[in-house]
């Protein structure tokens, strides 16, 4: 991947070059030779993944099936976490206003999480991901501040990774569907922002000033985040997605 | 961004990609060429425009992809101008909202700027919209300016209106660069919607039970307790596209699916999904204002 990095660079930053020597042919030829270099790094990872020391041992798959089972990972995760949240000892300390939202958010996640189970149930019954066991030990269910951070950071992070996923997406049903998914995750994103800090509902750390535009992630920057918080034997990986 | 991974993707769903530029060697120049002269904000936007010249199809009912983007700026244009005048109205804006809503001007004004940029000379511009620029709030709410209620109703009928609007458009994008920018202000306008629907419920009165996601029953697609003036917005579209108290998606009823206990409450399932709305309804909404 380094070396394609820099071929990258090097043709792109000079741009006399690239005109001057650029045919079609070789354009195809470049582009063949990294398509092939990305199938041997995508091959290599996947007998990462089956060594012991590998990390994720779910990989979601491709195409529209690997972009939905990624949702679907993270729709468990941020399901998994409410359901707790709820439960935990902390759930007390929050205002009857908070109570009600957590708790609605609760609902609209287990929703999620039972959709999307349910489409890829119908649309590629082999390639569903298995149920994962989350691994909550680094959250502090106990409070008040604690519930909230956490569910900033979840659903922060489910924003940019519906918006940085997005344009994976073939089918157009899908890409609306998650589109109609993706602005409710902002709304509780935004929701749970005013209720630590009233007014950071969009602000500067999620949302560019000179641009307006929500900052989206990768699906390799955001399973980083979703792992450390999946138990040994349910992380994921995207090795057929883009990073 | 890695431009030649772009063309790379796209040509494994297209394989006759590299034909359609055309003649290839000027159509990579452009690439460059146009890196140079846009902000890089506004990168996925150039790009659209190539990929447009190379595909040439029209784009659902507005056209092609400067279409969409048009569209776009009508009604960020509409937003900019509602919440500039609203800031800039004394006495309207409650002391402790004023920063937010500021924030929320801003990000329109943004909006503006970058679409704008991207459609370069193809920008409809303002001067074009309402009366030589200037809209008409008063005559669909004549206390929009001196009723702070009345405002936060109309702007939260936008913010919702505008996520419907852009998720009715993100089909048309499919493809393209140009769809990750349109996601990402989509969300944002989801987020505005969220704290201006918070505000509401803050003050109480019609809105006291309002809540930040659009809610509903099997018999009200929405919850604005605003009444009939923006009750459309939450309706079906004349293209077909559900209102937003719909609870079927994809084929599958959510009511149906398991809960915590039991199965999904209708309330769970109109509020976990926002719905898409068209291009004519949309603009059958806000055309009142002055939106041409």
């Amino acid at each position: 991947m380094e070396n394609l990095t820099k071929n990258d660079e090097l043709i792109i930053g000079d741009e006399g070059t690239l005109n001057a020597k650029m045919q079609r042919r070789s354009f195809l030829r470049y582009a063949g030779a990294g398509a092939a270099a990305m199938s041997v790094l995508a091959a290599c990872k996947n007998n990462n993944d089956v060594t012991p020391s590998g990390n994720a041992s779910i990989d979601v798959g491709s195409g529209d099936v690997g972009i939905l089972n990624y949702a679907y990972a993270l729709e468990q995760l941020e399901a998994a976490f409410y359901i707790q949240a709820v439960k935990g000892s902390g759930f007390a300390s929050l205002s009857v206003q908070e109570q009600a939202y957590i708790t609605d958010i609760r609902d609209h996640e287990v929703a999620h999480r039972e959709f999307f189970k349910a489409a890829l149930t119908a649309a590629a019954p082999t390639n569903i991901i298995p149920a994962l066991t989350p691994d909550f030990s680094k959250v502090d269910f106990t409070t008040r501040a604690g519930i909230l951070a956490q569910a900033k950071a979840f659903e922060d992070t489910g924003v940019s990774a519906y918006n940085g996923a997005g344009y994976l997406i073939v089918n157009p049903v899908y890409l609306v569907l998650a589109g109609k998914i993706v602005s409710v995750e902002a709304r509780h994103a935004a929701t749970i922002r005013d209720l630590l800090s009233y007014g950071s509902f969009s602000d500067s750390t999620v949302v560019s000033t000179s641009t307006g535009l929500e900052t989206s992630r990768t699906p390799g920057q955001v399973l980083v985040i979703a792992n450390a918080y999946l138990a040994a034997g349910s992380k994921i990986s995207a090795n057929s997605l883009p990073i | 961004m890695n431009i030649f991974s772009i063309i790379e993707e796209l040509e494994k769903v297209d394989p006759e990609l590299n034909d359609r530029f055309s003649p290839r060697r000027a159509a990579i120049k452009n690439i460059t060429s146009f890196g140079s002269k846009v902000a890089v904000a506004a990168l996925p936007f150039a790009f659209a425009t190539l990929f447009k010249r190379a595909y040439g199809q029209a784009v659902g009912d507005i056209g092609n992809v400067n279409g969409v983007l048009n569209f776009a700026l009508k009604l960020e244009y509409l937003e900019a101008a509602f919440y500039t005048q609203g800031v800039a109205t004394t006495n309207l804006i409650a002391a402790a909202d004023l920063a937010s809503i500021t924030v929320i001007r801003d990000h329109e004004k943004a909006h503006v700027a970058l679409l704008q940029g991207a459609l370069g000379a193809a920008a409809v511009p303002q001067s074009g919209q309402g009366v030589n620029g200037v809209y008409d709030f008063t005559t669909s709410f004549p206390t929009v300016f001196t009723n702070y209620d009345t405002f936060l109703a109309v702007a939260n009928a936008l913010e919702d209106t505008g996520v419907r609007a852009y998720k009715g458009q993100a089909p048309n994008l499919i493809g393209n660069p140009v769809l990750t920018t349109a996601l990402n202000i989509h969300s944002v306008e989801a987020r505005h919607a969220a704290h201006i629907r918070q505000i509401r419920q803050k003050r109480g009165g019609a809105a006291a039970t309002l809540k930040p996601w659009i809610s509903g029953s099997a018999s009200v697609s929405n919850d604005t307790g605003i009444g009939a003036a923006v009750d459309g917005n939450y309706g079906a579209g004349v293209s077909g596209y559900p209102a937003e108290n719909n609870t079927t998606q994809g084929g599958v009823n959510i009511t149906t699916l398991a809960a915590v206990s039991g199965t999904t409450s209708i309330t769970a399932a109109i509020e976990a999904f926002d719905e898409p709305l068209d291009y004519v309804s949309v603009f059958n909404l806000v055309k009142g204002f002055g939106v041409k």
